[in-house]
């Protein structure tokens, strides 16, 4: 593979998120205000001992979410749609360097978003417990899982639809993911939304970040199942043209 | 060697027989061109070539390999303007370039490419606020980045503005010049006879005519006058000493150079009988009258008119 081609294809990448108001919205903006928004005051009740001690973990796995799901399906269907990815086709640049270009801006990005986000949080007031090795392992399954269907989306959708549908499920999964309130309160239907990435993520992130308790077996089963049959089906069905 | 062999070339796009048994070589050093109008299957054509579509049979070889199964050892050496799109809105051209400069082993200079296709001045735009010409001036910088052996521009001055045309038109000239074989599609006649080394008419899906401009366009000199229907030619012949034909009604050709002496003996013979001229040229054919000449003779037996199915791609 081409470092050159790879490297400058990851900053193009990266910029493109950094740059444009509309990605930084949705990959900062969203979490930073929702975590001091939640943690500050007492909107919801979370049964923790500090509300940043559940809302902390929660904005991590939103940011992941909004990163490898929201912002990698709009821009990869744009690309899509504006001809690039078909163009892309007649230039050296290999569709696995692509990938692996996308893949770095990714990590890049959530990387950032950790960062700020955890260092907001410390500023309230969190003392996370040492689950970060369990916590990254979880956040990579599920950046997987949702890259899949980010690819999913921009890879058989037109763009404007893939925009609609990412958000759609962007809006849905954090309503019913365990990150805004504890899955609890959805009574029987937990059981149900358990089933989701997001959900598992916020499962793994809650216990491993916050209250230090282990992390659930299904949880793990559900980010390994959606990180292996969302990126198959996008595999299969992805299309580099719209025509 | 030919850069570009097509040999019994068919292609279906879309459930439609879009390309049907086309067969045609491009040089190295040579513009060729895809003349027809849209529907006629110029972009199917190029985009097997590209390796974007398969033959359903007969076959494509770029630089002797075939695009749809050895893409690794041909794309270092194309340069590809699609249709429409292909760049990204956001990036301005100076990023565009470089970064598609990283694709190639021996690319050209950011600046220096800039300046060749005369967008040093916007380099720091996006190029969603580029003019349509200037975007398309872009895809074709990014086309040339990576120094290709073989070009293939399609409809690179649809919609341009003419100074952008002019621009477009002397990259393609030093392109030729440098040995690149340069496959172009167009539907308009001005740019093919301005540009073309080697045309090639499509029309439906297959091809009506192929060879080099001068050869299309007739080599011998003539003299084309209107007047009224079934006069007799034979007489107009013997007096002139070269062929004369009533090719439609009322239209005559005479395969004489025009020099005065035979444009004297028309006028002369018309005002001998007493005939009304309507119209005098002299010289050689224009592309525009073969083109529709052949265009004409060929859709008259399928009822057809060109370009019915001239929706053009999205």
């Amino acid at each position: 593979m081409n470092t050159n081609a790879l490297l400058a294809q990851s900053r193009e990448e990266i910029r493109m998120t950094l740059e444009q108001g509309e990605r930084l919205l949705l990959t900062f903006v969203i979490p930073i205000l929702g975590l001091i928004l939640f943690s500050e005051t007492p909107i919801v009740s979370t049964g923790t001992s500090s509300r940043v001690e559940f809302f902390a973990p929660s904005a991590l796995a939103l940011a992941v979410m909004s990163t490898a799901m929201v912002n990698l399906a709009v821009a990869t269907g744009f690309e899509r749609s504006w001809g690039v990815l078909k163009r892309l086709g007649t230039t050296p640049l290999t569709p696995g360097a692509l990938l692996a270009a996308k893949a770095v801006a990714v990590i890049v990005v959530e990387l950032v978003q950790t960062i700020v986000l955890l260092g907001i949080a410390l500023g309230l007031g969190w003392r996370p417990h040492a689950g970060a090795g369990v916590a990254v392992g979880a956040a990579l399954l599920a950046t997987v899982a949702f890259a899949g269907l980010g690819f999913l989306m921009a890879g058989t959708l037109r763009a404007e639809a893939t925009l609609a549908v990412a958000n759609g499920l962007y809006v849905v999964f954090l309503g019913i993911s365990g990150m805004m309130f504890p899955l609890s309160r959805l009574g029987g239907f937990a059981d149900v939304a358990r089933l989701l990435p997001p959900t598992a993520l916020a499962d793994a992130l809650h216990p491993a970040l916050g209250s230090g308790a282990g992390v659930p077996a299904e949880a793990w089963i559900v980010l390994a199942a959606w990180a292996v049959v969302a990126p198959a089906l996008a595999a299969w069905r992805f299309r580099f043209a719209t025509d | 060697m030919e850069s570009i062999a097509v040999s019994q070339l068919s292609v279906h796009r879309r459930g439609v027989l879009a390309v049907d048994s086309v067969s045609f070589t491009a040089r190295a050093g040579e513009v060729t061109v895809l003349l027809g109008p849209n529907g006629a299957g110029k972009t199917t054509t190029v985009e097997t070539l590209e390796g974007y579509l398969r033959p359903d049979r007969g076959s494509v070889r770029v630089l002797g390999l075939d695009p749809a199964h050895q893409r690794a050892e041909l794309t270092p050496t194309l340069g590809v303007m699609l249709q429409e799109g292909g760049i990204y809105p956001p990036m301005t051209s100076a990023r565009a370039i470089s970064l598609f400069a990283s694709y190639y082993a021996n690319p050209l200079g950011v600046d220096e490419l800039l300046g060749i296709v005369g967008l040093s001045e916007v380099a720091g735009v996006p190029a969603k606020r580029l003019s349509g010409g200037q975007r398309r001036r872009l895809a074709l910088a990014l086309a040339l980045v990576g120094r290709p052996r073989v070009v293939f521009l399609d409809e690179p001055t649809a919609g341009v503005d003419p100074e952008g045309r002019l621009a477009i038109r002397g990259v393609i000239e030093q392109l030729r010049g440098e040995g690149v074989c340069i496959l172009l599609t167009t539907h308009e006649l001005e740019e093919a006879e301005r540009l073309a080394d080697h045309l090639v008419l499509l029309r439906a899906g297959t091809i009506v005519a192929d060879g080099t401009p001068a050869e299309l366009l007739g080599g011998a000199d003539e003299i084309r006058f209107a007047a009224a229907v079934g006069l007799p030619t034979e007489e107009l012949a013997a007096r002139l000493g070269a062929a004369v034909r009533e090719e439609r009604p009322g239209e005559y050709r005479v395969a004489r150079a025009p020099d005065p002496a035979a444009l004297a003996g028309v006028t002369t013979w018309l005002a001998e009988r007493g005939v009304a001229l309507d119209e005098l040229r002299g010289g050689r054919r224009r592309l525009e009258e073969v083109f529709l000449e052949l265009l004409v003779e060929e859709a008259q037996p399928r009822e057809a008119a060109p370009g019915r199915r001239g929706r053009r791609r999205r």
